[in-house]
């Protein structure tokens, strides 16, 4: 019985010598990510901006013209209309106002609006967060991303080398700063589940980078001689083949959440796709050439004892 | 790696049927897992508010407005304190965290700041040592002045105080409302997290807590009429103008003075006028508050009073006879539901402080029932192509790790039902998530395993070095994900924080499915055969 490959036995691809050009993509997509996140910025969602979220379901396709003229007379400041996965289904975002310093004016934004639309309009979700709140939210999910990414530098150094910890955080780094310039560019909505996404970025980058250092560290003790390029090559080919098929079970199973598990979560799922693409690029084309570049202990007979 | 003894084999399995056991009960709906045999578990999978609809409630006890009334009694009790030992003041009110006063003659400060000190009540620090701390701090100021301000253990004792009363109102008010199993927790020192799940009229609930509901019965003042009082009257310092809650609003002069206070109260109903059939609030108070307003009622016959609620007049009839039986009835602008919640709002008590929302998360149960169920269908979409997937990809070893991934889903459900974690939506894109990367654990080992047919080895030695040289790696790669999941569990609420439990899960139980699991089921196939030519892998 023969059994499908999507990548051959064995590969010898240079990825090592590919390495300076990659490092330029990187490099001119990291400066791309950072410029549109000064310039256009991400589109906070109201957990980090404060303000309210409203999900409304109309009988028949929604007239979105009609829904701006009703809720626009009631002088809530800015609102934002629009359709939300089916015809049906409405979002509707109040921001949060700029004199506002209690609470009181975003809750009476939700009474104002269900009074505004017909009886027949059912009210699917509501979520009214306060500047107070979206205030302590950024700070969690900053904190969140930050303590995450120094546990991994300490993982890392702990179980391989200093210049294995510097390697991994910066293709860690490298994953981070694209997802969010995706974000800008696109200008998904970045709210709490969004951070929960990059912080499962942050994971499953790891394990990737984790698997070829494993290979790198097995080979450094195989092969003492080898000139670190080629080793790296060798290690990055030998797992090649696994880290193909991960990702294909992994984006097979996030496709089907992003193409079936609702409107709701797909701004999660869709970071996540990104993640895995970029995640997985990181751990072959920045993770294991920065080795080259730092050097790594050669002799690793000391450790190969314990 | 391949040989197992007897107690490692029925340890393995003994875990696999365990977690059998625990998600047994979600295959039924719930009246039919009361009907499962005496031992079985009955916790099925705890749906979090985003799925089965609900609201989610963050309150704040406002720490102003508590300090500030206790700054407001201080201040009665220094002007009677005071005056009762003769000393002069002037300049006396409070300014805001502090009360403030100036003693006229300087020859008496010494016998004032004694007087001031003796307002301190000690409050208890440590229950169990009994230590004790000064309440107030009184400072002098010079030329005259004294500034009292309450301490830190005065303040913080006071907010732990009205937090938990408040807790114990909300929990009380949201009772009357007849949901089931509402969660209401304490968050940092001044919050209240509310949980209501399968709530129908969210609104109503906020209109319920947003009240402080303190209810006061007050005489009107006889000298100005509230029109007056709206026109320029002087109000008198003893009294003080409120508004009804009818529009247009109309104006009173009330007493300060508390005639009977709500506090009284011991019961409180909807009742219908016998005459007009309009709904009305029935109550009665305790025997010391019945005969108080006995008595006041006797001796203001003919006069108006008013019955407020938090500085809203509600009515304001004319008392006709006297009210000696301790029970009474409002009548006033009331529907039935108006009616029946100031009834629950009476009868749960006065909040000590208002509380202010601080966010609110309400999704309905049409939102919550589409989640799960696309949400389902995700799940089941991506679980059968990735075993589809894994299947032509490993023939014999893919089916093994397709028995493992199915193993892993029944845990995954099994764990979190005893745990009673919450899942999520978020949560249930971890347990997708989880698929995927379940199987890299297996990838890993057949990967390694093939490597090692094409350098020469046999096939039991291949599968041996195989597992072994790949379990570094697999631990070393999960304990990273590992990682991302605790800090999320810490650092997350609500539903990012049912993805990090899932994720946290899965991994764990994925590595025991894909390593332990799959090896065992190698062993068993293997088992007694020496030499095996050929591995279809």
């Amino acid at each position: 019985m023969r059994t499908l490959k999507l990548v051959p036995a064995e590969t010898k691809i240079d990825f090592i010598r590919l390495h300076i050009a990659s490092f330029i993509v990187s490099l001119f997509l990291v400066a791309a990510s950072l410029g549109l996140f000064f310039t256009q910025g991400l589109n906070f969602g109201i957990d980090f901006k404060g303000g309210t979220l409203i999900e409304i379901g109309t009988n028949g396709p929604a007239n979105i013209g009609d829904l701006r003229d009703v809720i626009g007379k009631l002088d809530l400041g800015e609102v934002q209309i629009q359709e939300f996965g089916s015809p049906d289904d409405v979002l509707i975002r109040v921001g949060e106002k700029v004199d506002a310093t209690d609470n009181a004016d975003n809750l009476s934004a939700v009474d104002k609006i269900r009074n505004a639309l017909p009886q027949d309009v059912t009210f699917r979700r509501v979520e009214v967060v306060g500047p107070q709140i979206s205030g302590e939210l950024v700070q969690a999910g900053f904190l969140a991303v930050t303590v995450a990414i120094g546990l991994m530098l300490f993982y890392i150094w702990l179980r391989f080398e200093w210049q294995f910890s510097v390697g991994a955080v910066l293709a860690l780094i490298h994953d981070i700063i694209l997802t969010i310039g995706v974000f800008c560019l696109i200008q998904i909505e970045f709210n709490l589940s969004i951070i929960a996404a990059i912080l499962t970025i942050v994971g499953y980058s790891m394990n990737d980078t984790v698997v070829v250092y494993d290979r790198v560290r097995e080979n450094l003790r195989r092969f003492k001689k080898m000139p670190l390029s080629e080793l790296a090559n060798m290690s990055i080919n030998s797992t090649l083949s696994r880290t193909v098929m991960t990702s294909v079970t992994t984006l097979l199973a996030l496709f089907s959440l992003y193409i079936l598990g609702g409107e709701v979560i797909r701004g999660f799922t869709m970071a996540m796709i990104w993640g895995v693409f970029v995640g997985t690029y990181s751990s072959i084309f920045i993770a294991a050439p920065v080795l080259m570049y730092l050097g790594v202990k050669r002799d690793w007979s000391e450790a190969a004892k314990d | 790696m391949l040989y197992f003894s007897k107690p490692k084999i029925f340890l393995i399995l003994a875990c696999l049927f365990a977690g059998i056991i625990f998600s047994v009960p979600n295959l039924y709906d719930d009246e039919s897992v009361n009907d499962l045999p005496e031992f079985f578990p009955k916790n099925k999978l705890n749906l979090g508010l985003d799925l089965q609809g609900g609201s989610h409630l963050l309150l704040e006890v406002e720490v102003e407005a508590i300090v500030k009334e206790r700054l407001e009694n201080l201040l009665s009790d220094m002007r009677l304190n005071l005056r009762e030992a003769r000393i002069g003041y002037s300049q006396i009110g409070v300014k805001d965290d502090y009360a403030t006063v100036v003693i006229r003659d300087a020859s008496q400060l010494d016998e004032a700041r004694r007087v001031l000190n003796e307002l301190s009540t000690p409050i208890a620090t440590n229950l169990f040592s009994g230590a004790t701390a000064k309440e107030l701090e009184v400072e002098d100021i010079g030329n005259g002045r004294f500034n009292i301000k309450l301490t830190e253990a005065a303040l913080q004792n006071r907010v732990l105080k009205s937090v938990e009363q408040s807790i114990e109102i909300v929990r009380r008010r949201i009772d009357e409302l007849g949901t089931t199993e509402p969660s209401i927790q304490r968050q940092g020192t001044s919050r209240i997290l509310v949980q209501v799940p399968g709530l129908d009229d969210p609104e109503r609930l906020k209109a319920l807590l947003g009240q402080t509901a303190k209810m006061n019965f007050h005489l009107l003042d006889r000298n100005v009429s509230g029109y007056d009082a709206v026109g320029g009257a002087r109000v008198p310092s003893g009294a003080k103008l409120v508004f009804s809650e009818t529009s247009p609003a109309e104006p009173y002069v009330i007493r300060k003075r508390v005639m009977v206070s709500g506090e009284r109260l011991v019961d409180a109903s909807v009742g219908f006028d016998p005459q007009t059939g309009a709904p009305e609030v029935d109550f009665r108070f305790d025997s010391l508050g019945g005969r108080k307003f006995g008595e006041v009622t006797k001796a203001n016959v003919g006069n108006p009073f008013a019955i407020v609620l938090d500085d809203k007049v509600i009515s304001a009839p004319v008392i006709r006879s006297p009210i000696l039986g301790g029970s009474g009835r409002i009548t006033g602008n009331f529907s039935v539901e108006t009616a029946n919640d100031l009834a629950i709002l009476l009868r749960a008590g006065a909040l000590p402080a208002p509380l202010s929302i601080l966010e609110e998360r309400t999704v309905g149960p049409g939102l919550g029932a589409d989640s799960v169920e696309a949400g389902t269908r995700a799940s089941i979409i991506g679980f059968v192509a990735v075993m589809i997937f894994i299947l032509i990809s490993y023939a014999l070893f893919g089916l093994f790790a397709n028995i493992a991934l199915i193993l892993n889903m029944v845990l995954i459900v099994g764990v979190l039902s005893l745990l009673q974690a919450t899942l999520t939506l978020p949560g249930i894109a971890g347990i997708v998530l989880t698929i995927g990367m379940a199987v890299d654990a297996n990838v890993l080992i057949f990967e390694r395993i093939r490597e090692e047919i094409r350098n020469g080895k046999t096939a039991l030695v291949a599968i041996d070095s195989g597992y072994s040289r790949a379990l570094g790696t697999i631990l070393d790669a999960n304990i990273t994900t590992l990682i991302s999941a605790m800090i999320l569990f810490y650092l997350g609420s609500g539903p990012v924080r049912g993805f990090a439990v899932t994720l946290g899960i899965g991994i764990i139980t994925s590595v025991f499915t894909a390593f332990t699991v799959t090896r065992l089921m190698v062993a068993l196939k293997y088992r007694g055969q020496n030499r095996v030519e050929k591995l279809t892998i």
